[in-house]
């Protein structure tokens, strides 16, 4: 296992660096610079701006002094927000957005997997049609449509919740953020558990189980959860990723300082060393997790051996 | 003393082609210790007459008719009622054993699950019994074969330990379905061998199903011949092995490779199992029947006493079967 986890590792570094070097030529080679859409300039303030930042260097000059950089771990500094280095922005937006994608991640594996259990054990009845249906409601209802809908009822209609703003995190102002969050992948999570769970009901050692005069209930927990769940297993890795990091729009709509926002001024302000900055940490987080997804499977599944 | 009695047993299937009779009135009795083979083609039925009786079928399959275990009615029994039953009463081994074990679960716990639930015994206690029982049927080192998942074992250790988790309450019933089909020949003759040798030690009555008369010789007292859903005819082991009066079990019997007539072609029953949706007026076997009359496109034969012991369904003249095998 131990030799698993460092091949994974020793795997990872070319992958990232790939990542990082088609991402660097992509923003070099994409038109203007971090200070195109400022006003006027007088053309000698911007070159005195671009040889403070080294953009009077070569590209390939840039990319080396950027990997150098990167290797000490420090991702540049932010050519939009000044007198802040990227990894300043980012220690203070992740756990934001760690906090509110870790919480929605929980809730939606705990309804997803109850939820898909249920319309599989059910299945054809009107507790499966619901199910079902509000699944695929919670899939194609898009998130800047489901956020202003939750604050009109919970916030503006019942006024039980704030709507929006962050207080450190404190416990009502997260709730809408994670419902918000969460609903698509409970959604799609109970519709992969239900196909996965219907297709193990009816395989041929839960008919033994049966005749083994065994009760549902048990023969559920025991014989069918661990099959059932190895789909849905493999979808969580990427699906924590873009819970962590893709919510630019609950971010913006509930007024939350995370990832997400950083993420969409950086891309508009071709702020060079924010957007790599942020894609290495999805890369990195991606491959983390779908390293844990493999060695979970391996716990789950007695066939599956690592060397 | 009779163990099983089987009545009118009648199983259907709902499917949106329309309905389709699986098992059409099947009546059979089983004594305790005593083995009845039931016999026929794929898809005549077999494994659905013995599915309903345990309540595994299908969710589309409605059963009627009566099945009493020691004069208790175990069709239609509420799941409470029959998981009382199941395992602890009547077990079952099943056709495949590559897919009839949990590949998640350790061997050792997939046995000692039906102690703990039916016998109430500690973890510990199950396991021990669960050694012993994988000994009874052969398994080396059983104690090391615990902790193994079953992709660990081969196919005919599998049937071993399906064989020994059906065992492991003493039933007084075991229904074996095709237990030796998805093996080899000589681990065939083992897993029979095992089954006779269970048998004689435990006192257990058997129903084997098996398409292979080979296996009925060996091991049955009783055979019942089943075609499309129907019983064919129904007698003593010997008198159908022997002395067939129906012209399928004649045919079935033909169609055993004999080590006595070299170089000559085997021979086959002609045609394909009918389709159960469409069924023809008259004898279901008619098509493929080399006896057939007009009158077996006509009326279906009812079932009918030969003699004592044995019951057949067939217009043709019993006496001039008999003469010809």
């Amino acid at each position: 296992m131990l030799r698993f986890i460092a091949k994974r590792v020793l795997e990872a570094i070319p992958t990232l660096f790939i990542l990082i070097t088609v991402s660097f030529f992509l923003m070099r080679f994409a038109p203007g610079n971090p200070f195109s859409a400022e006003i006027a300039m007088t053309p000698e303030v911007m070159a005195n701006i671009e040889a403070k930042y080294g953009f009077d260097k070569p590209v390939h000059e840039q990319y080396f002094s950027y990997l150098g950089g990167l290797l000490q771990g420090d991702l540049g500094p932010s050519f939009k927000y000044k007198d802040f280095t990227v990894n300043e922005l980012v220690a203070q937006a992740f756990p934001v957005s760690l906090k509110i994608g870790l919480l929605a991640f929980i809730v939606a594996v705990t309804f997803g997997i109850t939820f898909g259990t249920i319309a599989a054990l059910r299945q054809n009845t009107w507790l499966d049609y619901t199910i079902m249906t509000s699944a695929m409601a919670g899939v194609v209802i898009p998130s800047f449509v489901l956020a202003p809908l939750l604050v009109l009822i919970f916030a503006i209609g019942l006024d039980l919740l704030p709507a929006g703003g962050w207080h450190n995190g404190a416990a009502q102002y997260v709730i809408l953020p994670v419902m918000g969050m969460s609903l698509y992948y409970i959604a799609s999570i109970s519709r992969i558990m239900r196909g996965s769970m219907i297709e193990v009901l009816n395989s041929n050692f839960i008919r033994t189980a049966k005749a083994k005069g065994l009760s549902m209930p048990y023969i559920i927990v025991r014989h069918a959860l661990r099959p059932a769940i190895l789909p849905v297993l493999s979808y969580l890795g990427p699906a924590l990723v873009g819970i962590i990091t893709g919510s630019v729009v609950i971010e913006t709509i509930f007024g939350l300082p995370g990832i997400g926002q950083l993420f969409v001024n950086g891309a508009l302000n071709r702020d060079y060393s924010m957007v790599l900055g942020l894609t290495i940490l999805v890369g990195a987080l991606t491959i983390t997790f779908n390293a844990i997804v493999d060695i979970l499977y391996a716990v789950v599944d007695p066939k599956i051996r690592y060397a | 003393m009779t163990l099983l009695n089987v009545k009118d047993l009648r199983v259907e299937f709902t499917t949106p082609e329309g309905a389709v009779t699986a098992v059409n009135n099947l009546n059979f009795s089983l004594n305790a210790g005593e083995t009845l083979g039931i016999v026929g083609e794929s898809g005549s039925g077999k494994t659905q007459t013995v599915f309903s009786m345990m309540g595994l079928l299908a969710k589309n399959g409605i059963v009627s008719g009566s099945a009493k275990f020691k004069g208790q009615e175990i069709l239609g029994l509420p799941e409470r009622e029959l998981n009382k039953i199941r395992a602890e009463k009547i077990a079952m081994i099943f056709q495949d054993p590559m897919t009839s074990l949990n590949p998640y679960m350790k061997v050792g716990n997939q046995l000692a699950e039906v102690l703990v639930k039916h016998k109430g015994m500690s973890k510990k206690e199950a396991l021990a019994e669960a050694v012993r029982m994988l000994d009874a049927v052969k398994i080396p080192e059983a104690q090391k074969r615990l902790n193994m998942y079953p992709h660990e074992f081969s196919g005919g250790m599998r049937q071993r330990v399906m064989i020994a988790m059906a065992l492991l309450c003493s039933p007084e019933l075991l229904i074996a379905d095709e237990p030796t089909t998805a093996l080899d020949v000589t681990v065939q003759a083992q897993i029979l061998a095992l089954l006779n040798e269970l048998k004689r030690d435990f006192n257990t009555a058997i129903i084997m199903i098996t398409h292979d008369l080979g296996v009925v010789a060996g091991a049955c007292d009783k055979v019942l011949v089943m075609y499309a859903g129907r019983t064919m005819e129904y007698g003593s082991a010997d008198d159908i092995f022997y002395r067939p009066t129906h012209p399928y079990s004649e045919g079935l019997l033909k169609a055993i490779p004999r080590l006595d007539s070299v170089g000559e072609e085997l021979p086959t029953i002609p045609g394909n199992p009918p389709n159960l949706l469409s069924l023809p007026t008259g004898c279901p076997f008619q098509e493929r029947c080399h006896r057939v009359q007009d009158r077996c496109r006509q009326e279906a034969p009812a079932l009918h006493n030969f003699d004592a012991e044995r019951l057949r369904a067939c217009h043709a003249d019993a006496n001039q079967i008999l003469e010809a095998s």
